[in-house]
């Protein structure tokens, strides 16, 4: 009884291998102030975690050589990212497509988790209250990044939908009634 | 026929608006809601915009506090039923008899309907419901076949609403306590059938086991789906021979048997999935209202695409042509 596979674009190896070199502890603070802007803007997605907004999340894009430690911190949002496993209480893993996908509501958790392109490991509830968090708040995180680059944000704009187009991979919120 | 569909969250709930849907049914975030899953549902100020985005778009909320109040803290639930009402709910789904004694004396006003929890599942009790309680809807359990709910439906004046999609649970429905088995929490008391808290993946070369409750419900190799460890549908040994005891980890998929259900009497038909993510709750929205309007219009049913939405892939009529009675 095999689920139908999703088509999941997956980062080129050339690529992943590239971003070997990416420094870490600047990619860090960039992604922490990323992150704390998004938590300015949609303080409902902290709610929603209830008591799950201080537990440790690893999250795991397997065709990435990093992995990003995630503590919502109460709407403080830390972001850490580390090679090898990293720690935390719940791991979410699948490409990097994918986790964007669900994050932009192209994919459904459960269809991911289903056809085991997402694995979920450590504490079940937490992963789950943050996948139905992430789910509610309507996440454009191309539109949270255009919103920061002040001239660039037109440009950049147009740069990311022919990445979008391109590669299939979503970095924009997809209309619901459109995706699949 | 009314599409009845699940919303977990606001963003799902405006979603399955968006996509067609008739009414929507929805619960708040505590023990009242027999889905009440970790970062899902509805606090009072969300359920209240929830609903006023819904009644703009023509569409109907229904409330569902279908679990059974505990003795000593009847005052959750009864607030419950109150706030639904200030909130402007269409209908609350109720299932444990003092509640709906409760909001028939206290909020008349209040459409009531019968959740499926309370297994009502002959036209007698039906009727008992309608005539005690002012019950106009019931959500009938998933283990009648369609030549029973005609029976049902030619012996009663009260709306019948029936699953056509999604998670399926098999037994009686309020019936069942296998989770507290394992856990502790079943779906009557605590809203929760083998919650979350209580699993646990262990994923070894690729051979995922699924535990709940630090039993072991499931073990599936590389190429398989990966299954939810619910009780009823684990893998287990019994009497030398393993298999799935109970019921197969299979997803209700009704579409087909819509103009069936039609001539059997039924009103609504209810779609599961408030722990599903918006974009599946407009998927699945979307074709359930095409089927239901190409039926109204006298055309074909449109040709099914929803498979890869279900659990495990694989999909039953369930009860609904089930012979083994
Ligand atoms: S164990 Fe199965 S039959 Fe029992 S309540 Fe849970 S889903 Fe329903």
């Amino acid at each position: 009884m095999t689920q139908p596979a999703l088509s999941i674009p997956q980062l080129p190896p050339l690529a992943a291998r590239a971003l070997r070199r990416l420094p870490l502890t600047p990619l860090s603070f960039s992604l922490t102030a990323y992150a704390r802007r998004i938590a300015k803007h949609h303080p409902g997605l902290f709610r929603r975690l209830g008591e799950f907004d201080h537990t440790r999340f690893v999250i795991d894009p397997t065709d990435l050589p990093f992995v990003i430690e995630m503590q919502p911190n109460g709407g403080q949002p830390k972001i850490k990212v580390v090679r090898g496993s990293g720690q935390g209480e719940a791991r979410i893993a699948g490409p990097l497509a994918g986790l964007l996908g669900l994050v932009h509501g192209a994919y459904d958790g459960d269809a991911l988790f289903f056809s085991r392109d997402l694995v979920i490991e450590g504490d079940t509830s937490a992963a789950l209250a943050l996948r139905n968090a992430i789910d509610d708040a309507e996440l454009d995180l191309s539109a949270e990044v255009a919103q920061i680059s002040g001239p660039l944000a037109a440009p950049l704009q147009k740069a990311l939908s022919f990445i979008e187009n391109r590669t299939g991979v979503s970095l924009s919120r997809q209309d619901e009634l459109e995706v699949w | 026929m009314e599409i009845v569909c699940p919303a977990g969250t606001p963003a799902a709930l405006r979603a399955a608006v968006k996509a067609g849907a008739h009414t929507i049914y929805c619960g708040f975030a505590d023990e009242t809601n027999a889905r009440n899953f970790p970062g899902l549902n509805f606090d009072r100020e969300e359920m209240r915009e929830g609903i006023a985005f819904a009644h703009q778009h023509g569409s109907k909320v229904l409330i569902a506090i279908n679990t059974f109040p505990r003795a000593g803290s009847e005052a959750i639930w009864h607030r419950a039923v109150s706030d639904a009402e200030s909130c402007g709910a269409d209908a609350v789904i109720l299932a444990d008899i003092g509640l709906l004694d409760y909001a028939a004396r206290n909020h008349p006003g209040l459409r009531r309907h019968l959740s499926v929890q309370a297994a009502a599942a002959n036209a007698d009790v039906v009727n008992f419901y309608a005539s005690e309680f002012g019950v106009k809807r019931v959500v009938l359990p998933r283990v009648l076949s369609v030549p029973e709910i005609a029976a049902i439906n030619a012996d009663t004046e009260v709306e019948t609403e029936v699953f056509v999609f999604g998670g399926l649970c098999v037994m009686a429905e309020g019936r069942c306590s296998l989770s507290s088995y394992a856990t502790g929490r079943s779906p009557n008391m605590n809203g929760v059938c083998s919650p979350a808290s209580h699993v646990e993946y262990h994923d070894e070369g690729g051979v995922l086991d699924a535990k709940l409750g630090g039993y072991t419900i499931h073990r599936v190799g590389k190429e398989e789906s990966a299954p939810y460890p619910t009780l009823c549908k684990g893998c287990f040994t019994a009497g030398g021979k393993e298999g799935h005891l109970f019921e197969d980890p299979v997803s209700l998929n009704a579409e087909k048997l819509i103009p069936q259900l039609d001539k059997a009497g039924v009103t609504a038909l209810k779609i599961e999935g408030r722990q599903r993510s918006r974009s599946y709750v407009a998927q699945v929205v979307k074709n359930f209202r095409a089927a239901v309007d190409a039926l109204d219009a006298g055309l074909p049913m449109p040709e099914g695409m929803l498979a890869r939405l279900s659990e495990g892939g694989a999909m039953t009529t369930g009860a609904y042509k089930k012979t083994w009675r």
